[in-house]
């Protein structure tokens, strides 16, 4: 219970700083914002959706789950600028339970990520993005989402506990592009040599951002292989399987701070 | 060995080849200050870590307000505040901010740790900057709430590692200011430091470390006796020939010179200053020479320092 307790209070510390320094999140909700006109408007005349539908509707889930694996990015720069600074010693050397420094970091970052998803969704609105099926199957993708960010999450803990050094920042700022455009977020897989394109449909952030369109009834770019019917299973199964990956190694990485 | 506030039997700790800790012993009776001096690399940011509950040692024993800080680092965390290298305080938030939310950490209520915190920046000379964010706050408005935050429970134990590194004339003296209020309290504070003038000036009793262990424990007077008698120095003006002068000064006081052929200056360790000057003084006016200058003072604990670490180097 102390736990929690002490978790709660350090998420709350972010959500002080939202109030202190209002523009840094709202200078990363117009960085996705502007990615989003971007590849909608920039890119988006010259792409096709293979299987038929409309460029925009097919590209706002995707940008949806992209936002969220881009998240392990903030996760990563808070835990390492914390460890760095003696914050998270300072935690160390109070009474409070161990699990209580990511606990803080999981609420901090996951309200966070629910007004991104949430500004996200309104400004896809406003583009001509609509949802097409019922409001049970759009709130399990915005679930499906929600449960991308917080296996990613885990890494950026670990990745942050791990390497606190400032160059582990600038590395995770480099390799989510890769991982990101490796995926059916932007493009569908189907466009991609086949190789290149089995590897992007493998990616995690492929099948959240299938199952999302699959959920909010927008053509989803797939007309074949495993994530035409198992897109919803496998954003529920990649997912958990990470968080149970980095779960313990994240408790190690914050074990090993005693070395 | 119980009165003691803070014990340490036997510490180790290795990096790879390198000893951080090797055989580290500590007794500090409460409600003092006690300096804990070294060079750069001896250890004592090591040594504080593991008396924090930071860091497992490797081997030994260590209790902190008569807990073991292995077995019950819980009831250890409860008694002490850690004062780390760099000001680990958040940034973006205010000072009272800050200060609130660490007392909501060590188990105060919203309304408790909101009259604490009011108190401290009160202690601290913090109120009139209390809502502004911390990035805002000189290096020693952000020494003092760091140091505000680790006395919200009133610690028995707080720990201080160089408390002062990289901080102007006047932010240091505002830092010790704060630092001997605390210790009036009650509370026991381990300082670390590599500055010899802050240990002078704070400490009640100093151990020199070195090497992972501590080399010598004793007050600061105690020390600089340990390093031999009172220095007396002359200096000779340019025209007068430097070791003749030197050869008959000794012959009077009975002690070796130490000539510094730049700044023309002799200084002999003697037993007691006054005599010395005095036998220097008559030599000076048989040899018909006046000093330039003439100093007595007592050992520098620089003197000290070099001393002792220059033997456990030799050994």
């Amino acid at each position: 219970m102390t736990t929690l307790r002490a978790g709660w209070v350090i998420t709350q510390r972010d959500l002080a700083h939202w109030v202190r320094q209002p523009w840094a999140p709202v200078f990363g909700l117009l960085f996705s914002i502007m990615l989003l006109l971007v590849f909608g408007f920039l890119f988006g005349g010259a792409i096709s959706v293979p299987g038929g539908g409309d460029y925009i509707s097919f590209l706002l889930p995707g940008m949806l789950a992209l936002s969220m694996m881009f998240g392990v990015e903030a996760t990563a720069t808070a835990m390492a600028n914390d460890a760095r600074r003696g914050i998270t010693d300072r935690f160390r050397s109070m009474p409070i339970g161990s699990a209580s420094v990511a606990l803080g970091r999981v609420g901090a970052d996951m309200a966070n990520s629910a007004v991104e998803l949430l500004v996200l969704i309104i400004g896809g609105l406003l583009i001509g993005w609509r949802i097409s099926s019922d409001p049970a199957s759009a709130a399990l993708a915005v679930l499906l989402l929600l449960l991308l960010r917080f296996a990613v999450l885990w890494i950026g803990i670990f990745l942050g506990l791990t390497f606190r050094g400032e160059g582990a920042t600038m590395a995770v700022q480099v390799l989510v592009w890769p991982i990101g455009f490796l995926s059916t977020a932007i493009v569908s897989a189907e466009t991609m040599p086949g190789w290149l394109g089995d590897i992007a449909a493998w990616n995690p952030l492929s099948a959240t951002a299938t199952a999302a369109r699959q959920l909010f009834g927008n053509p989803s770019g797939i007309t074949e292989g495993p994530l035409v019917a198992g897109a919803v299973w496998l954003a529920v199964g990649w997912p958990l399987l990470l968080t149970a990956v980095f779960v313990p190694l994240s408790a190690r990485a914050y074990r090993r701070l005693r070395h | 060995m119980t009165n003691h506030t803070l014990t340490a039997d036997g510490l180790r700790k290795r990096y790879g080849d390198v000893h951080a800790l090797d055989g580290f012993d500590l007794s500090v009776p409460p409600g003092v200050i006690h300096g804990l001096l070294g060079p750069n690399g001896a250890g004592k940011t090591t040594a504080v870590r593991a008396l924090a509950t930071l860091i497992d040692v490797d081997g030994g024993s260590a209790s902190v307000a008569g807990f073991d800080v292995r077995t019950q680092a819980r009831q250890v965390r409860r008694r002490i505040g850690l004062v780390g290298q760099n000001a680990a305080v958040d940034e973006v938030l205010g000072g009272r901010q800050n200060l609130v939310m660490f007392g909501r950490l060590y188990g105060l209520n919203s309304a408790d740790a909101r009259v604490r915190a009011d108190q401290l920046l009160d202690t601290f000379d913090l109120t009139d900057a209390a809502t502004r964010a911390v990035s805002t706050y000189s290096g020693g408005m952000r020494r003092r709430l760091d140091i505000a935050a680790g006395l919200i429970l009133t610690p028995a134990v707080l720990f201080l590692d160089e408390p002062t590194t990289g901080l102007d004339p006047r932010a240091r003296n505002e830092v010790w200011a704060a630092v001997r209020a605390i210790a009036v309290r009650g509370t026991t504070v381990l300082l670390t430091t590599q500055y010899l003038d802050e240990a002078d000036q704070l400490a009640a009793r100093i151990s020199v470390m070195n090497h992972g262990r501590i080399i010598a424990s004793d007050t600061p007077d105690a020390l600089k006796r340990q390093v031999g008698g009172d220095r007396v120095s002359v200096t000779v003006p340019l025209r007068e020939p430097l070791t003749s002068i030197a050869q008959r000064m000794a012959a009077a006081v009975k002690a070796p010179p130490a000539i510094d052929a730049d700044t023309r200056t002799i200084t002999f360790e003697v037993g007691t200053g006054v005599v010395a000057i005095a036998e220097i003084v008559r030599a000076l006016d048989e040899l018909g020479v006046t000093p330039e200058d003439l100093m007595l003072r007592r050992p520098t604990l620089d003197e000290v320092f070099l001393t002792l670490t220059g033997k456990e180097v030799a050994r």
